[in-house]
């Protein structure tokens, strides 16, 4: 034991840095080209906060990495000079090899992991199928009357992809001299968290009129006649009028809806779109249209920043 | 001092037997270190005041056990496509000899796991057994409560009912609704747009292979940790904390740890 303290120690304090600052700036341009323009932006912020990360952990650990900041002259010995003298002891073999390992690893850890990582992470986001469902022929759906549609999206995917829509025939409307029919189609999926909405009314055999069957591309479709007064969750009680605005409970905006085309004289579903809510009803009816996002997620208001960017939906 | 006198035959016989089982053990000794190992784990000091609640951890890891004996069992029955996951689970119950124990053991087995998690974790919290140095474990300890939650919401889904279904959408979907990425999580787990073949398949990877292989490795950091920092006391107790005590009762075992059992006989 001696007097003097041994130099491992002491508080090793890292030296007062600037660096960390140019890494915060490049993390705020990264989330705001998140935002603003993921591919230009963010990468120039990526970039910024890379360059300047790798600044400040050099700087940090430049002394444990072996060359201190301040060299103090008293504790080394004579033998400094000629430490520098041998290029041997300054890079020896063993450091190389260390390194070498080290990389190499890392380069074949890399390749490895990288598309194992893309097959995990990826396909649920790419290369996503569009899907038409044929619902039959316009002359099927009365004027005026609501029908449970039910359907399967993708025959070859089978009974779990079996769907379920409220249909309502609006009768022709007038667009440039020529007549089109105007259908008002409404998503049974609850704008909370996903449930299936139930139409509050009778439906069916009570009503005293027939359910209609029909097999078309997209093998069985059912539909149900159905007089609501709104439509209801049962999961957790959100409750919609018939146009899909909320009317009460927990769903942040109206039932999403379908997209459609008339092909042939028969109503095919096209995409589905989200709606923040529908002012009138029927053919007169503004619907206000954004892309389709999940339930649950605010598509207007303050709170959809909380989602800038939304996996690709159909 | 006196001679030493011939051993008698059943003496003979009882050493024979001992070297028998003795020898085995030494020779796997000699190349391994396990016995020595398992001792060192099995024959550690603990508080002499320590409690009955202090064995909650075990039975947690008991249950995780069960959970994992019962899951491969159920795994050689069980087949995870949208048309013939619930008909196995059907047959698994009704006609598989004892199916519906394994799989009854599962189920029940499950909640039996979860509530074990959160008395440990409410025994640790109270003991404040949570404090330096054992903070690193707590944290091990929280993520394996969150791996085994994550393990029942995906094993929720396997049987492909109704409540499976729809208790799926509404957990996907409240994952959804989580800020900035909730909507990239809530497509991973569904492995798409929609739930489908391809989420339950993914469920069912999640909860044989990646959760569980988790949950066994962090059980194995969670394990050194408590071997390396001892047990602690419990909160009412006079001896003072991070002390060592006099081993002077403690019993210093040879015979297993040396190298080649003594042919000749007694010592």
């Amino acid at each position: 034991m001696t007097d003097e303290p041994d130099p491992h120690d002491e508080l090793h304090q890292p030296p007062p840095t600037l660096w960390p600052i140019g890494f915060a700036i490049g993390v705020a341009v990264l989330l705001v080209g998140l935002i603003v323009n993921p591919l230009w932006i963010s990468t120039i912020g990526g970039a910024i906060a890379l360059v300047f990360g790798v600044l400040w952990a050099r700087g940090a650990t430049a002394e444990l990495r072996g060359r201190p900041l301040e060299v103090e002259p008293e504790r080394r010995g004579p033998a400094v000079p000629a430490e520098h003298g041998e290029p041997g002891r300054r890079f020896p073999r063993s450091k190389f090899l260390e390194g070498a390992t080290l990389g190499l690893g890392g380069v074949i850890g890399g390749i490895v992991t990288v598309p194992i990582a893309g097959f995990a992470l990826l396909p649920p986001f790419i290369g996503q199928k569009k899907h038409e469902v044929d619902l039959g022929p316009v002359t099927d759906f009365a004027e005026g009357q609501w029908y449970v549609a039910t359907f399967t999206v993708d025959p070859a995917e089978g009974e779990v992809s079996r769907r379920t829509a409220f249909i309502r025939n609006n009768g022709a409307l007038a667009a440039g001299g020529s007549s089109v029919p105007s259908f008002t189609i409404i998503s049974n999926r609850c704008a909370h968290l996903g449930c299936p909405v139930q139409a509050n009314g009778p439906s069916g055999q009570i009503l005293g009129m027939k359910n209609i069957v029909q097999h078309t591309a997209n093998g069985k479709v059912t539909l149900v006649p159905v007089v609501p007064a709104g439509f209801g969750c049962p999961c957790h009680g959100g409750q919609y009028d018939t146009e899909g605005n909320r009317t009460a409970g927990p769903p942040v905006r109206a039932l999403d809806r379908y997209d459609y085309l008339i092909k042939d004289g028969n109503v095919v579903l096209a995409s589905e779109y989200s709606v923040s809510h529908v002012d009138a009803t029927g053919a007169q009816a503004k619907i206000h249209k954004y892309k389709l996002v999940g339930p649950g997620e605010h598509v207007d208001g303050i709170e959809q920043v909380l989602y800038p960017i939304n996996p690709p939906h159909h | 001092m006196a001679t030493r006198r011939q051993p008698t035959r059943t003496e003979i016989r009882r050493q024979k037997m001992q070297a028998a089982i003795v020898y085995p053990l030494d020779w796997l000794e000699e190349r391994s270190g396990l016995v020595g190992a398992t001792k060192y784990f099995l024959f550690r000091n603990v508080p002499a005041d320590s409690n009955w609640m202090q064995t909650l951890g075990s039975a947690t890891l008991t249950a995780f056990i069960v959970q994992a004996v019962t899951g491969v069992i159920l795994a050689m029955y069980y087949k995870p496509t949208p048309g013939e996951a619930y008909s196995s689970i059907q047959n698994i119950t009704d006609h598989v000899t004892l199916g519906w124990l394994v799989r009854g053991m599962h189920r029940w087995g499950a909640s039996v796991f979860i509530i074990l998690l959160f008395l440990h974790m409410g025994r640790v919290f109270l003991f404040g057994a949570y404090k330096y140095p054992r903070e690193l474990n707590w944290i091990v300890g929280v993520v394996l409560l969150l791996l085994g939650m994550l393990e029942g919401f995906t094993g929720y889904l396997l049987p492909w009912d109704q409540t499976a279904y729809w208790a799926t959408v509404v957990g996907i979907n409240l994952n959804g609704t989580a800020p900035f990425l909730g909507p990239w999580l809530a497509g991973f787990l569904r492995g798409g747009q929609e739930i489908g073949a391809d989420t339950l398949t993914r469920f069912y990877s999640l909860h044989m292979l990646l959760l569980p292989g988790a949950i066994f490795g962090l059980i194995g950091l969670h394990l050194y940790l408590v071997i390396r920092l001892g047990v602690t006391s419990p909160p009412w107790s006079k001896e003072a904390a991070g002390e060592e005590r006099d081993d002077e009762q403690r019993q210093v075992r040879v015979g297993l740890t040396q190298p080649a059992p003594s042919r000749r006989g007694g010592s």
